[in-house]
């Protein structure tokens, strides 16, 4: 089986807890080496890329929470820059300048000079999502950006994903388990299930073959290919 | 801008409290004399007194600074590799590791802390012994932190691990003979002026190296505020990092504690105190505040220790709790928050 992520993309990884999904995505981002087969960027094997190297191809946005105090909006985006700074890691004008676009690009600019320990679950992802865009890497992987987040917050970001992916032409994959939403929005999913092969395709295509609705079963889960949408029968 | 100015604030502080550490002691010199003294005119009528300032009270100053540079730059790396604000030298047990070190060697091997009869080579042991005790400590924290995902529990373990070291300690305690224990409780307490002029050469070069490692540490110690998965995304190379972590916080820990005793608080509250002088946890900045921060307060701490005047000096342990805790009585109730 083989599997590509495309550029300018958003693409979503559904499936249930224990499926793999956490795994997939370390492995993708290089925190643990592959349990088997290969991961090629650009036609090049991930483990000939060195460390250096692949912070600026791939950005993430993590699940863990930076709880230290005394660090800024604008602290965090820019470190971002890291890859490209000198060995003190002094910002140089044009690292200013991608720093004050990435602010934008996400929409926190009134957001710049809060501290982090301050900001909502909704604008602390954005925040990393800029820090991501900042670090400007062609490839963005996000764990379950939607997690926590009130329900107006996810759409925001799912909405944000997906201008980032088409206007920039970034590759964004994310995992989540905010099924209605992801197929409203990705242009292409990914399902995982236990002891089921990798299905990939559009909503579409995966709606009509009928892949949707087995790679989630409940007995009080039935999907409903003509308006795109999981029903639940009480 | 702001930054700068308090850069400068704090070396003037420093070199304040410097001068004071000179001109007052538990003997009353006048402040003429000791300026004779220190710009090389000698005191003739007064042998006793150029004695007093440069082979007591200026090394013993010079300790002090670097003595609290090196706690609070401990601490502040300890900080940030943890990720945990109340992480620090004392609190992990690493200067228990360091203590025990020096506790082998002084009361088995029959080593002595006192000035001046201790080789050079049975002092570099117990430097040694210091180093491996405090590297094995943070050695196994390291190991620890891979397995402990809560910030708690790893204090814990690190309050365990401090507890074992103690538990050997008061072993050999136990079975030394009654000088050694003398000496060792004595050392327990925590005095910047056991480090003798001949000597001090050597303390500050080694806290020198730890104070350079740890600056040319600041990139990477920023990195890993935001996680050791995040650093390594940011093309950190996380075992290195760690593993230079490991010998500079070793390193700075061993030197003090082995010449100056285990001293509490400083490397937990410090980087703390320069948090809120900065408002801001870059380390390009938070480095040196801190640094500044810590020999300014080990200096403030050395001249409370010699208010009685006459009657002796008060050991430094008995100064730090006092300034310590209320700062990480502060924090924790801010993480209440």
């Amino acid at each position: 089986m083989s599997v590509a992520l495309h550029e300018g993309e958003l693409c979503c990884l559904l499936g249930a807890n224990g499926a793999g999904k956490s795994t997939l995505l370390r492995t993708l981002a290089a925190f643990q080496p592959a349990l088997s087969g290969e991961l090629l960027i650009d036609n090049r094997r991930l483990n000939d890329i060195s460390p250096r190297e692949l912070s600026t191809m791939v950005g993430v946005v993590l699940t863990e929470r930076i709880r230290m105090a005394g660090i800024t909006v604008r602290d965090m985006v820019a470190m971002g820059r890291s890859p490209y700074t000198n060995f003190w890691g002094r910002l140089t004008a044009e690292d200013d300048a991608i720093v004050e676009e990435a602010i934008h690009q996400v929409g926190i600019v009134e957001l710049t000079h809060r501290q982090i320990s301050t900001l909502s679950d909704g604008e602390r992802q954005k925040v990393m999502v800029a820090k991501a865009l900042a670090q400007g890497t062609p490839i963005i992987l996000l764990d379950e950006p939607t997690a926590f987040l009130d329900f107006p917050s996810k759409v925001e970001l799912m909405m944000l994903l997906s201008r980032l992916a088409h206007e920039m032409g970034k590759s964004i994959f994310l995992s989540t388990h905010d099924l209605d939403l992801a197929l409203q929005t990705s242009d292409r999913l990914w399902l995982m299930g236990k002891n089921m092969p990798l299905a990939v395709g559009t909503p579409q295509e995966l709606a009509t073959s009928g892949e949707l609705s087995s790679y989630f079963p409940s007995p009080h889960l039935t999907f409903d290919a003509a308006s795109m949408r999981f029903n639940i029968e009480l | 801008m702001k930054n700068t100015i308090t850069i400068t604030g704090l070396l003037l502080a420093m070199l304040l409290l410097f001068l004071a550490s000179l001109y007052n002691g538990s003997v009353s010199i006048p402040m003429s004399a000791i300026t004779d003294i220190l710009l090389g005119r000698g005191s003739a009528n007064h042998p006793s007194w150029q004695y007093i300032v440069l082979e007591n009270r200026l090394p013993q100053a010079i300790t002090a600074m670097f003595c609290g540079a090196s706690l609070a730059v401990s601490g502040l790396l300890l900080q940030t590799t943890f990720r945990n604000p109340l992480a620090g030298p004392s609190v992990l047990g690493i200067d228990c590791g360091a203590h025990l070190g020096v506790s082998i060697i002084v009361l088995l091997v029959g080593g002595t802390l006192t000035t001046g009869q201790l080789t050079l080579g049975g002092f570099t042991l117990v430097m040694l012994a210091a180093m491996l005790g405090a590297l094995a400590v943070m050695g196994i924290l390291l190991v620890l932190s891979r397995l402990l995902q809560n910030n708690v529990m790893l204090l814990i373990a690190g309050m365990m691990v401090g507890y074992l070291a103690s538990s050997a300690i008061s072993l050999l305690n136990f079975k030394a003979t009654a000088e050694g224990v003398h000496a060792m409780t004595l050392w327990g307490m925590g005095s910047f002026s056991a480090v003798s002029l001949d000597r001090l050469p050597w303390f500050v070069g080694m806290s020198f190296v730890g104070i350079i490692l740890s600056i040319i540490l600041v990139k990477p110690l920023n990195a890993l505020l935001l996680g050791d998965n995040y650093a390594r995304n940011l093309g950190i190379h996380i075992r290195q990092v760690h593993t230079l972590l490991l010998f500079t916080t070793g390193l700075l820990t061993a030197a003090s504690t082995a010449f100056c005793g285990p001293i509490a608080f400083i490397g937990l509250a410090v980087p703390h105190i320069a948090r809120l002088l900065l408002g801001s946890a870059n380390h390009r900045t938070l480095l040196p505040v801190t640094l500044l921060t810590g020999a300014s307060l080990a200096l403030i701490c050395n001249l409370v220790s010699s208010l009685p005047g006459e009657s002796g000096v008060i050991p430094i342990n008995v100064i730090t709790p006092v300034i310590g805790s209320p700062v990480v009585l502060w924090v924790v109730l801010r993480m209440e928050k």
